[in-house]
């Protein structure tokens, strides 16, 4: 995983709630086997209209999202992490997300920021009106700033050192392979084998 | 202080407990499909590393697989590629796999409960949000993205930090012709898509004690679609009787001491929910949705909502642009929405009383001219319990057409979809713009609505059909 300390880019507003991760990426997306080109993919059925945000000229090359509450709901499919990763989003930010969407994101880099709805909508009319201004996400100091705008946003500790070290979680957690031989000497013996 | 049932379930798997840490969680089953593992097994590869337990694995063919023809090769060679990806995969790691064709292949949320291999107390996990079905059984059962997935063929576990606890009481009995699709459209309506986010559902009360094993799995299957990543029911008699005697479950002696300890699996007198939300049972009517999320739903009796009702501006806006999405004008009766496609299927309502509720309604009746009505049973074993009870020759009578197993039509991965425009009633678990096929337009209903609403041609309950055959 690429380690995240801080990012600074321009922001694009998407004003829906609810994105759930069939938006984010439709399911016909899904069947590639390899990890790459999902990029094409990303909210392939709206950017069909060439009214939709990631449509306007002035918004290519922004690596900020900022949505509306319950982004990633539905699907558990890390796909639609992926796709806004290889689209060039780097954080989202939302008032609330979808807990798979958000545990997938934090797996693979893509910063989840949770902020209160009135500094959403404060971050979005900004993207609006200058959508050439820049927006620092700051996972070390744990806040976003966007003009005269500081926002401190939460996350814990533990995730927060994963991403800031870019630390793969397999690898951690084979550290503790003793204990989990431990663990499973001690599991009842009627549990269900799939042999 | 006392303990709720999901707390003794995930207190029972904590393989290692540090400050500052996730908890490391034992995972006693693993599920796997075609769409969300592949690049979890190229990334065991690259690092040369083995599934630590494939016998607590197993995998199915369900997302892309077509229901005719099981005989050819799948036509579309993307979806090709992927199942023949998990063939592979599943013959390189020792994997056991129920192929398309096989009598064993089905929905990955349907076979697992049928083999047993489900079971009380249990953690289960899958790439698929609706695992949260297997909380029926009183186990701890959530979806997970793939980086997980490779994480649990990894090392059998998963880092977690327990979640927060939510109580959803449903007092009093579901009247007559009220279903648990109906019940958990209702809930979702209540408490909306986020309404559960950070929380495992326990579904308690009378109403929740009365349903089938099969009516749970449909409401902890929904779990997801409130924003739950789990929803669990306390073990019972209901559930031991649905066990007992299946291929996975315990036998003589080990079927003794697994019922005592399930026995004890259950939220004690003095443990402490985060949240609590009491549903009276006895006011439900049979529910769909008019919207474009699952929490976009009312009663059938009811028309379509104004927009400019919603206090809230995003609840208004998302009002809007579902209307508009959906064809649909405030003030509309439900009742008057007209479809061109009923589904009945899914990990939802593909099991075998599902199939049964259908067969009830469509009894000596025929699905409405220009309605296409598609039954896909929910496993290979489904579809054979439903021929040995000829509800296939009810069904294929009242022109619906009966299908092989798979997750067709719910998210239109193989080629069972809705063109532009259409309209169907799909007892699925998804309205989401799109999710049926492209500029597909989504009613969730239960089973008994879908078939009322094939032969009505409109939104319907079995109460509305004339009843003189």
């Amino acid at each position: 995983m690429e380690a995240f300390t801080a990012h600074t880019g321009r922001a694009v507003p998407l004003r829906r709630s609810n994105v759930d991760t069939d938006q984010i990426i439709p399911a016909v997306w899904l069947k590639q086997v390899s990890r790459t080109g999902f990029d094409k993919g990303l909210f392939s059925a709206w950017r069909e209209d060439p009214g939709f945000v990631l449509n306007k000229p002035e918004y290519q090359g922004a690596s900020v999202l900022v949505a509306g509450p319950d982004f990633g709901t539905g699907s558990s499919r890390e796909h639609a992490v992926w796709a806004l990763q290889q689209y060039g989003f780097r954080v989202v930010i939302a008032p609330r997300f979808g807990d798979i969407f958000r545990n997938n994101a934090t797996k693979m880099g893509l910063l989840p920021v949770v902020l209160p709805a009135e500094t959403v909508e404060a971050l979005q009319s900004r993207a609006e009106s200058d959508p050439q201004a820049e927006i620092t996400v700051d996972l070390d100091r744990r806040e976003v700033r966007a003009g005269d705008l500081t926002a401190p946003f939460e996350i814990d500790d533990y995730t927060r050192w994963r991403l800031l070290e870019g630390l793969d979680d397999i690898g951690l957690t084979l550290r503790h392979a003793d204990d989990v031989t431990a663990f499973e000497s001690a599991r009842p013996g009627w549990l269900p084998t799939t042999v | 202080m006392g303990r709720t049932l999901a707390e003794k379930v995930y207190d029972a798997h904590v393989v290692r407990r540090a400050e500052g840490e996730p908890d490391l969680l034992y995972i006693d089953l693993h599920l796997v499909h075609e769409v969300t593992s592949p690049q979890a097994f190229d990334g065991l590869r690259l690092n040369d590393r083995p599934v630590r337990r494939p016998d607590l694995t197993i995998a199915t063919e369900d997302h892309n697989v077509p229901t005719t023809d099981l005989l050819k090769p799948i036509a579309d060679p993307v979806s090709r590629t992927q199942v023949e990806t998990l063939r592979k995969n599943c013959a390189e790691f020792g994997i056991r796999l129920h192929p398309m064709g096989d009598a064993g292949q089905g929905i990955v949320h349907v076979i697992g409960p049928q083999l047993g291999l489900t079971q009380p107390g249990m953690t289960v996990v899958c790439g698929d949000s609706h695992t949260s079905t297997h909380g029926a059984f009183g186990a701890l059962a959530h979806g997970i993205g793939t980086s997980e997935v490779e994480h649990v063929l990894a090392t059998q576990t998963l880092p977690q930090v327990k979640p927060k606890m939510m109580a959803v009481t449903v007092e009093g009995a579901l009247p007559a012709g009220v279903t648990a699709k109906d019940l958990i459209l209702a809930i979702i309506a209540e408490i909306g898509t986020g309404g559960g986010q950070g929380h495992i559902i326990e579904y308690r009360g009378e109403a929740v004690r009365s349903l089938s094993m099969e009516g749970r799995m449909t409401v902890c299957n929904m779990s997801i679609e409130a924003g739950a990543r789990a929803g669990m029911i306390a073990p019972d008699e209901t559930t031991f009787e649905y066990l007992k005697g299946r291929p996975h479950a315990p036998q003589g002696a080990d079927w003794d001491a697994a019922v005592e300890y399930w026995t004890s699996l259950r939220t004690d007198d003095d443990a402490v929910f985060d949240r609590e939300v009491v549903i009276d049972a006895t006011t439900l009517t049979p529910f769909v949705t008019w919207g474009t999320n699952p929490g976009q739903g009312l009663p059938l009796g009811d028309s379509v909502p104004d927009p400019a009702a919603y206090a809230d501006p995003d609840e208004r806006q998302a009002a809007e642009r579902a209307l508009e999405y959906m064809g649909l004008t405030a003030g509309t009766p439900l009742r008057d929405i007209a479809v061109d496609t009923v589904f009945v299927g899914s990990c939802t309502n593909g099991r075998i009383e599902d199939l049964r509720a259908v067969a009830g309604v469509l009894a000596g009746r025929r699905v409405a001219d220009g309605v296409r009505m598609l039954v896909v049973p929910g496993s290979m074993a489904v579809k054979e319990q439903a021929e040995a009870e000829g509800l296939h020759e009810v069904i294929a009578a009242s022109g619906a057409e009966w299908r092989e197993a798979g997750c067709s039509m719910c998210l239109a991965m193989n080629p069972d979809k809705l063109t532009p425009g259409e309209r169907s009633a799909s007892t699925s678990n998804r309205n989401f713009e799109g999710r049926q096929g492209p500029g597909g337009r989504t009613h969730l209903v239960s089973p008994a609505v879908a078939a009322a609403t094939a032969v009505r041609g409109r939104l319907a309950a079995p109460a509305d059909l004339p009843a003189d055959l």
